[in-house]
């Protein structure tokens, strides 16, 4: 009996730049920048007053009965939008399943965007500075009042997976993790996991998330994480530029549709790639800091890579590195581009430079748990176009980040021989590494 | 050759205190765990009664150099990093911990293959920290402004505030601590995120990407947010001066008004058999088969308190569970269910348990865990893998607490803690959500 093999049939995304498939890809070739003002709350006063806001959903758009999905938080609407495009594009009717319980879910989805308003009413109620006590009545009291019970239930995290579960009628496993930005990697490889081990036949994986809210962008200005080019928006997302300083806050969503090949096969639909990889692994370093030799990230390929059976410090049998193109985590920050860099030489050796590593993340800013679904859908669009995206804003080369980043402007690989393996990076704050590894699909 | 899992260590921290061994003791006692909330003044509040955690620092189980990190710890990552030192000591394990930060020598294990799955929920903000920073901005009518808070507000929160609140932290200071540089991950499902993360590291073990697994959840709803949060949803029974949880909490009694809060962590050691014999590791169970599904509507939207999550999924996580353990449901000898006395959630418990086990479900012992140690969410799942874990291994069940009605050919009623012939037994979830899960587990 051999391997399951496991087949993308469908992608679906919610991003800054639009949530067309061939719109976004070819803004993303073109560099337009999603980045500006943000809008989403008054942040003039903000030290970083500017993010990647996605466009509005109107689910009536995507959903015949959006009515059930009024109060859905803005996390859960790009998740259904986007959900309902990759299983429009995998052919997979909702509710139509003819085996619910073998078509499971797996979302790496953060949290429902706080309103500030209320919940900084509720937490300063019955305030005593003095004596730093709290009236308890007058707390209390001024919660049940000021609290929403449905905004309260859509903030809990595993609300975007129920909400995709009701509706498009998945029963199979359903699962929602949080590993910061690397989740929705975390969640396509797990996903991934799952179909190989014949647990499901289909599975919808991804991510959605948002903290495009006042105590969202506070928690990361406070972290010291976020660029402050509030005068330049567009060029404040820099990855490996030398003068970068710190990532671009975006929100959105990725989705695609994993199946298994022979399932896919038999309904006829179309594979798009092939996952071929999963590696995941824990830094085990600081709550702060990434190991300063990238181990962790490098154990996350390497492992990835294996599962692969691609080598990657050797040329593949046309002379080229055994992967062709990069989906760098590429936050912008000094020490994520600088050690990333430096794992990405550490498990690739001579062929590193070779290899076109870029990020998206200078256009659609970091969409935090939902960015590695996102990322995994630009290599899918690589391996379709054979074309790479760029980096841009990358204008004055850092020494330490000495590799092919595909600096301002796309690149078109057809001529060398197509892009017909991709690798996407993601990691997480709290040190959690996950790489992906998807390949032309050939039967 | 296919690779097995077993359970080496047990890690609990619940209401009865710290240590597998306090809550054994305290649910064999027949007496529960929950009393008036001490923590911070709840006499505002419509419940006022919980199983809480009393005594406790995440302080007296990490070394000497990391207290310092206590500080930017939530509860519930104290729970799970308490509940994670007691589990490695439980399981005989030598790990970073007692070595030192760059000591990798002498580890049990290699680092690269521990892996870490534990649950979380959506962790709450502490009240006084919030209040002291909001309070510095507030506008002219007395409301707190959004401008004077980007202006200078927020820089009364400490740098690390968000690390304090982000749920994989639970995960990310036991790998820090420990070492594991495997596979890790945070589930969070609510009540589910436990089962779920046992689940998966179980799945890692068995593909070769780990020998072993720090695996649980903990959380902690003993707070001014969590409460409000869980009164919100309909969770919680009004118990005004009350001080009789059993008046309260009633599980599969349909006129439960409601369950009590808690605040519970449970880590387990999972570890690869043939690599826990050769240590010499002596195992409290063995995971025989896991499963999970989601549940259809009404679960969740549209949003509507007290409408019941239909037992349909966890039906189906159940029949996956005992499938994937080649286990036939007439093999079962108990049962440890999520029983929350939110009668929204136990009414498809039993509609899922009637559906598996028939009419033989009024012969299998029902072991109720929430009128002792109150609903735990993410911190519930593992505690009760826990106990069941213990139940095998002592050939043994706790008492059983119930003052209120049973739905007939139900067996979960008041009991004494008493001898029982345990070969395998079932731990399954239902949870706020619609996600289910199943856990199949026999004696070692």
């Amino acid at each position: 009996m051999g391997q399951r093999r496991i087949v993308i049939t469908g992608t679906g995304w919610v991003t800054p730049l639009g949530t067309s498939l061939d719109g976004v890809w070819s803004r993303l070739l073109k560099g337009d920048s999603g980045i500006g003002p943000v809008t989403h709350f008054d942040a003039s006063t903000f030290v970083t007053s500017f993010a990647a806001q996605s466009p509005p959903i109107d689910l009536a758009e995507y959903l015949d009965d959006a009515s059930a999905f009024t109060h859905a938080a803005r996390n859960s609407r790009f998740a259904l939008a986007a959900a309902s495009m990759a299983l429009r594009q995998a052919s997979i009717k909702p509710r139509e399943l003819a085996k619910p319980h073998r078509a499971g879910l797996y979302l790496g989805s953060g949290e429902g965007p706080h309103e500030f308003a209320d919940y900084a009413a509720m937490q300063t109620a019955g305030w005593n500075g003095e004596t730093r006590t709290i009236d308890s009545a007058v707390w209390a009291a001024t919660a049940r009042e000021r609290m929403n019970p449905r905004h309260e239930h859509e903030q809990e995290p595993n609300m975007a997976l129920s909400h995709l579960a009701h509706a498009f009628g998945f029963r199979g496993p359903a699962y929602n993790c949080m590993t910061a930005c690397a989740a929705s990697t975390q969640a396509i490889g797990e996903a991934f996991e799952i179909l190989k081990r014949g647990d499901a036949d289909v599975m919808l994986a991804g991510g959605a998330h948002s903290m495009i809210h006042a105590l969202g962008m506070t928690g990361f200005i406070r972290l010291t994480a976020m660029s402050k080019r509030s005068d330049s928006p567009k060029t404040a997302a820099r990855p490996f530029d030398k003068n970068r300083d710190g990532f671009v806050m975006g929100e959105g969503a990725g989705m695609l549709v994993l199946e298994d090949l022979e399932h896919a096969k038999q309904r006829g639909a179309t594979p798009l790639a092939e996952i071929v990889g999963f590696g995941s692994s824990a830094d085990a370093f600081r709550i702060t800091d990434i190991q300063p030799d990238g181990k962790g990230a490098q154990g996350a390929m390497r492992q990835a890579l294996m599962q692969a059976g691609i080598d990657p410090r050797e040329p593949g049998p046309d002379g080229r590195p055994g992967v062709h193109y990069i989906s760098a985590h590429g936050t912008g920050t000094q020490e994520n581009d600088a050690i990333e860099t430096s794992a990405v030489k550490g498990v690739f050796g001579p062929m590193a430079p070779k290899i076109p590593f870029s990020s998206v993340k200078s256009m659609l800013g970091h969409l935090i748990q939902a960015a590695g679904a996102v990322e995994l859908i630009t290599c899918v669009m690589a391996i379709k176009t054979g074309v790479v995206p760029p980096t841009m804003n990358l204008t004055e080369p850092d020494p330490e980040c000495d590799l092919d980043y595909v600096p301002n402007a796309a690149r078109d690989l057809n001529a060398a021989g197509g892009v017909e393996v991709c690798l996407s990076n993601s990691f997480g704050f709290g040190g959690q590494n996950d790489t992906a590894v998807v390949r032309r699909f050939r039967g | 050759m296919s690779r097995r899992v077993v359970i080496t260590g047990i890690g609990l921290v619940t209401g009865y205190g710290i240590g597998k061994d306090a809550a054994w003791a305290g649910l064999c006692s027949g007496a529960s765990a929950i009393s008036p909330i001490d923590a911070f003044d709840a006499s505002g509040f419509s419940c006022r009664l919980g199983a809480q955690i009393r005594g406790f620092s995440a302080k007296d189980y990490v070394p000497k150099h990391y207290r310092k990190a206590v500080k930017v710890m939530a509860r519930d990552i104290e729970i799970a990093v308490g509940a994670a030192h007691i589990a490695v000591a439980d399981a005989g394990l030598v790990t970073r911990t007692e070595l030192g930060e760059d000591a990798r020598a002498g580890m049990t294990h290699p680092s690269e293959r521990m892996g870490c799955h534990i649950g979380a929920g959506l962790i709450s903000a502490e009240t006084p920290e919030l209040a002291t920073a909001f309070s510095t901005s507030r506008g002219p009518d007395g409301e707190v402004n959004l401008r004077l808070w980007g202006a200078t507000g927020m820089n009364n929160l400490p740098p690390l505030w968000m690390l304090k609140y982000l749920p994989n932290m639970l995960a990310c200071h036991v790998t820090i601590l420990h070492g594991c540089e495997g596979p890790s991950n945070t589930l969070t499902c609510q009540d589910a995120s436990g089962l779920l993360s046992i689940g998966e590291s179980t799945r890692v073990i068995e593909r070769d990407s780990a020998d072993l697994c720090f695996s649980g959840g903990a959380e902690s709803r003993i707070s001014m947010m969590g409460m409000a949060r869980m009164i919100s949803s309909g969770r919680l029974a009004e118990t005004g001066d009350s001080t009789d949880p059993l008046a309260f909490a009633r599980p599969y009694d349909g006129s439960s008004p409601g369950g009590l809060p808690g605040e519970a962590g449970g880590i387990l050691i999972l570890e690869e058999e043939g690599v826990a014999a050769a240590r010499g590791a002596k195992a409290h169970a063995r995971v025989l088969g896991f499963g999970a599904a989601q549940s259809g509507p009404p679960a969740i939207p549209p949003f509507d308190r007290g409408v019941a999550i239909p037992g349909e999924g966890l039906r189906y996580a159940i029949t996956a569970a005992l499938e994937d353990a080649s286990c036939k449901p007439e093999e079962i000898d108990a049962i440890f269910p999520l029983g929350a006395c939110v009668p929204w959630l136990d009414v498809g418990e039993i509609e899922a348990l009637g559906a598996v086990f028939g009419t033989r479900l009024g012969e299998i012992e029902l072991v109720t865990l929430s009128p002792q140690i109150g609903q735990n969410l993410a911190g519930d799942g593992a505690v009760r893998v826990g106990i069941a874990a213990m139940c095998l291994e002592q050939q043994k069940l706790p008492a059983r607490l119930h003052t209120g009605a049973l739905p007939a050919g139900v067996r979960a009623g008041a009991a004494p803690a008493r001898d029982a012939r345990l070969r395998k037994v079932l731990v399954c979830t239902s949870s706020n959500g619609g996600q289910n899960a199943a856990l199949v587990l026999g004696a070692a």
